[in-house]
C-alpha cells in the first residue's frame, strides 16, 4: 500500500461491516454548492444528498464514537478534494481516501486506479473502478463508467450505465472513484448452489450463440450497431430530433464504418466468459478537439444509441465525430443518449429561430454541425457557456425558452423529446402505438430496455388490439424488469433465438422466446439453490413485486401518476406541416381507413391537425389498457387488490395508496 | 390483392413472387420468417415462390432490438 500512499492521502479504514461504527463526518460537511446559480436550499438534490452521501443519514444521526478517529477527517475535505473509496476484498478493508482532482475524467481515473491499485502485472484484472468525469460536475445527465482491465489490449476500458444523472449524484457527492479490488475472482466466486446446473445451461447458451449469432444479427462482429442500417431501412431510425425516419446520408454510420476501427483479436465480452461478446473496441481514434486534442484514443463501442442520437438526431453522419464524441461524454461521465436527444432538441429550436447565435454564445447550432457538437460537450466538462444550459436537460431548457425567449410552450412540449425529465432514447415511435407506451409508461422515463415493441407492432403487427398491446406492455416492461434485479445481461435472451422459435410458437408467445426464458430460470436456480422457482412466471412475478413497488416510490415523490405518463406528440405523429407531407401518402391513407375522412380538399394543416385528434385519443386508450391490464386504477396508481396481492401493502404504502387513490386523473 | 401480415395490401400481378411481394413492401430484413396463407416457407424456397391473388402473406421480422 506504499504506492497508494505516494499518490493519495489516506484518510479512512475500517474494516468491512464496521460502518456503524462511524461517526463525526457529517459534523466536518458543509452545505453543498450549486453552481446553477440556485441557493442550496432551493436544490435538495445538492444539500441534502452531499451531507448524507457517504454514510447514510441513520449514522450520520449517530453521534456514538467509534472505532476510526473522526478527528482524522480533513477539515471540509469533501469540499477540497475528491474521495476515492476503495473496497479491497483481498483485504477485507474498506478504505476512504483523499484524492487529487487534477485527473476526474474517467479514462485516466480508470488507469490510475489500476497502477495504483494493481500492486503486481498479474493483479491489474483485478481492479475495476466507478467514476464520473468532469461533466458529470456540470450537468444533470452524468452516468457512470465502470472499468474492467483488457490484458489483451493492455488498457483500462470503460462501459457506461445509469441514465438519469446518478453520475451528477457521485460527483456532486465529491467521489472521484469507488474502486474494488479483488484479485481472486473466478467463475464461481458468487458460490453457486448448483454449479452443475449452471455449466450445463452455460454450455447450452454457449453452443446455440456459436451457431446462430453468424445467421442471426452477428452482434459478435457488429455489435448493437447493426440496428441502425435496419433502423433506417424500416423508417425508425431518428433523424434530426426524431423528425423523420430515415436518411439519404444513414449508410455512412452503418456497421461498417465503424468496423474499419474496429480490433479483433477474439471475443470482446465486457463480462466474464461471455459468448455474445458485443463489446466493440475502436483504435486509432485521433481526436480532433477538447483537452485531449491530437492524441490517438480507444473507444468502447459505440452502441446503436450513440450512432443514431449523435449521427442522425443530430445529423453528423459521420463515424469519426460519433466516435469522437463517444469518447468524450464516456470520460466526461456524460450519458451520450440524453446528450444527443438534448443536442438535437435545441438545434432545432436553433432551426427554428427559437435559438440564435446571441443566445448560443456565438455557436452555430444547426443540425450536422459536429463541431459546434463538441464544442458544447467540453462546455459541459469546463462548466461554461451553452453547456450549462445543454446540461440541464430538455425539461428544463423547454421552460428556459419559453419564459426566456417567449417561444412556444405547446410547440417545446411536442418536440422536446422527454418524460419525467428524461431524454427519449433512439427510435422513432410514431407508427406503434406500444412502443409509444413502451416509452412513455416507463418508470425511470423513456428508456427502451423496458420495452422494445416496435417491430412486433408496427411491422409484424402481432399485437393488433388495445389488449394485445397491454399484454405486451405488462409482460416486456416485467420481464425486462427482472434482468435488472439480477444482475444479468438482457442480450442472450433475444438478441439471438434458438433457430426453430418462430415456427414453434407464433405472435407474442415466439417474441417472449420462451426457450430462452427457460435458461435464465436455470440459471437463478442454480445460483440460488431455490427449486420453488420453475417457471418464467415465477421471475415475472418477482419483477411485478418490485416494478410496483418502484410505482409506488415514484408515486410517494409527486409522480407516478397519469400526467407523468404524457409523452411529446413528436412521438405520436408529425408536429409539423412538413413533417406531415414527408410521409403524406401514408398519413393520407391513415386518414381514409382508419378515421374515414377523406383528404381531398384538406389543407396540410387540418389533416394533420385531424391526424393528431386520433392518434393521441389512441394513446389514451392506450393507457386506460395497460392500467387495467396492471392492476391500477385509471389515474396509473396501483390499487389497493394489486398491492396486497403482491405484498406490499406496508402501512405507510397503504396509507399513500388511500390518500392518493381517490383523486382524479 | 396480396393482403400483408393482415395490414398492408399489395397490388397482384401475374407472375408475382413471395421475394416481389417483400420488395414492394420494403422489407429487408435478412431475419425474417415467411408463411403463405398459413404454410411456412422454407428460406430457400421463398423468394420464388409464387402468389396468387387473394394470398394472405405473414412477414414476422426476428429482432430483439434494444
Amino acid at each position: 500500500m506504499q504506492q497508494v500512499n505516494d499518490e493519495l492521502e489516506f484518510v479512512h479504514d475500517f474494516v468491512i461491516g464496521d460502518f456503524g461504527l462511524i461517526a463525526g463526518f457529517d459534523q466536518r460537511l458543509e452545505p453543498g454548492y450549486d453552481q446553477f446559480g440556485r441557493t442550496a436550499a432551493e436544490n435538495s438534490l445538492f444539500t441534502e444528498q452531499v451531507r448524507f452521501g457517504l454514510l447514510g443519514k441513520r449514522r450520520l444521526d449517530d453521534a456514538r464514537p467509534g472505532t476510526a478517529d473522526p478527528g482524522r477527517v480533513g477539515e471540509g475535505f469533501l469540499q477540497r478534494l475528491s474521495g476515492c473509496i476503495l473496497v479491497n476484498g483481498d483485504e477485507g478493508l474498506i478504505q476512504i481516501l483523499e484524492a487529487p482532482e487534477e485527473s476526474v475524467n474517467s479514462h485516466i481515473v480508470a488507469e490510475e486506479m489500476v497502477a495504483l491499485f494493481a500492486d503486481k502485472p498479474g493483479e491489474k484484472q483485478g481492479v475495476t473502478s466507478v467514476s464520473a468525469g468532469s461533466g458529470a460536475d456540470h450537468t444533470r445527465m452524468g452516468c457512470l463508467n465502470f472499468s474492467f482491465y483488457d490484458p489483451r489490449r493492455g488498457v483500462a476500458r470503460l462501459k457506461q450505465a445509469g441514465r438519469g444523472g446518478i453520475g451528477t449524484v457521485l460527483r456532486q457527492k465529491k467521489v472521484k472513484a469507488l474502486v474494488v479490488k479483488y484479485t481472486g475472482l473466478q467463475g464461481d466466486s458468487n458460490h453457486p448452489a448448483d454449479l452443475g446446473r449452471i455449466q450445463q445451461t452455460g454450455a447450452k447458451m454457449h453452443r446455440e450463440i456459436r451457431e446462430q449469432d453468424p445467421l442471426q444479427a452477428e452482434m459478435r462482429k457488429d455489435g448493437t450497431n447493426h440496428l441502425t442500417q435496419i433502423m433506417n431501412d424500416y423508417d425508425i431510425l431518428p433523424v434530426h430530433n426524431f423528425r423523420y425516419g430515415n436518411h439519404p446520408q444513414a449508410s455512412k454510420i452503418y456497421s461498417p464504418e465503424f468496423c474499419k476501427y474496429f480490433e479483433y483479436s477474439g471475443p470482446d465480452g465486457c463480462w466474464y466468459g461471455c459468448t455474445m461478446a458485443c463489446a466493440k473496441f475502436a483504435t486509432g481514434l485521433e481526436l480532433r478537439s477538447g483537452p485531449y486534442k491530437g492524441q490517438t484514443v480507444t473507444v468502447d463501442g459505440p452502441e446503436y444509441e450513440t450512432v443514431a442520437g449523435v449521427g442522425a438526431s443530430c445529423g453528423t453522419f459521420d463515424a469519426a465525430t460519433v466516435l469522437e464524441t463517444n469518447f468524450y461524454c464516456d470520460t466526461y461521465g456524460i450519458d451520450t443518449i440524453s446528450f444527443s436527444t438534448a443536442m438535437a432538441f435545441v438545434m432545432e429550436c436553433y432551426e427554428e429561430g427559437i435559438l440564435n447565435q446571441e443566445r448560443t454564445g456565438g455557436l452555430d447550432l444547426h443540425f450536422g454541425n459536429a463541431d459546434a457538437l463538441l464544442e458544447v460537450l467540453h462546455q459541459m466538462a469546463r462548466g461554461e457557456g451553452f453547456g450549462l444550459v445543454v446540461g440541464q436537460g430538455i425539461r428544463r431548457m423547454k421552460e428556459m425558452f419559453a419564459r426566456e425567449y417567449g417561444a412556444d410552450p405547446q410547440f417545446l412540449q411536442d418536440i422536446g423529446m422527454e418524460v419525467k425529465g428524461l431524454e427519449y432514447s433512439e427510435y422513432v415511435t410514431k407508427e406503434s402505438l406500444a412502443m409509444q407506451g413502451g416509452y412513455g409508461l416507463a418508470n425511470k422515463g423513456p428508456q427502451h430496455d423496458e420495452a422494445w415493441l416496435i417491430f412486433m407492432d408496427a411491422v409484424n403487427n402481432q399485437i393488433p388490439t388495445f389488449e394485445d398491446k397491454a399484454e405486451a406492455l405488462h409482460y416486456f416492461p416485467m420481464w425486462r424488469t427482472w434482468f435488472g434485479l439480477v444482475g444479468l445481461c438482457k442480450l442472450p435472451w433475444n438478441d439471438v433465438e434458438p433457430a426453430d422459435n418462430q415456427t414453434r410458437y407464433s405472435g407474442i408467445d415466439a417474441a417472449k422466446v420462451p426457450e430462452h426464458v427457460q435458461n435464465y430460470v436455470e440459471l437463478f436456480r442454480g445460483v440460488t439453490g431455490r427449486d420453488d422457482v420453475e417457471s418464467g412466471d415465477d421471475l415475472v412475478h418477482m419483477s411485478e413485486v418490485v416494478y410496483n413497488f418502484q410505482r409506488v416510490f415514484n408515486l410517494k415523490m409527486g409522480f407516478g401518476t397519469r400526467e407523468h405518463d404524457a409523452i411529446p406528440y413528436r412521438s405520436v405523429g408529425p408536429v409539423t406541416d412538413v413533417e406531415y407531407e414527408s410521409r403524406a401518402e401514408r398519413y393520407d391513407g391513415q386518414l381514409r381507413e382508419l378515421l374515414g375522412v377523406d383528404p381531398e380538399g384538406m389543407s396540410t394543416t387540418e389533416k394533420r391537425l385531424a391526424l393528431r385528434r386520433y392518434r393521441e385519443q389512441q394513446y389514451e386508450k392506450l393507457i386506460d389498457a395497460v392500467y387495467e391490464r396492471r392492476g391500477w386504477n385509471s389515474n396509473g396508481i396501483p390499487t389497493m387488490e394489486t398491492i396486497q396481492a403482491l405484498g406490499i401493502d406496508y402501512p405507510d404504502v397503504v396509507a399513500l395508496i388511500e390518500q392518493r387513490a381517490g383523486q382524479p386523473a | 390483392m396480396i393482403r400483408v401480415n393482415d395490414k398492408w395490401d399489395v397490388p397482384w400481378q401475374e407472375g408475382m413472387t413471395v421475394g416481389d411481394v417483400l420488395a414492394a413492401c420494403g422489407f429487408t430484413h435478412r431475419q425474417i420468417v415467411v408463411s403463405n396463407n398459413g404454410r411456412a416457407l422454407p428460406p430457400a424456397e421463398r423468394e420464388a415462390q409464387p402468389v396468387a391473388d387473394g394470398d394472405r402473406v405473414q412477414v414476422i421480422h426476428v429482432i430483439g432490438g434494444g
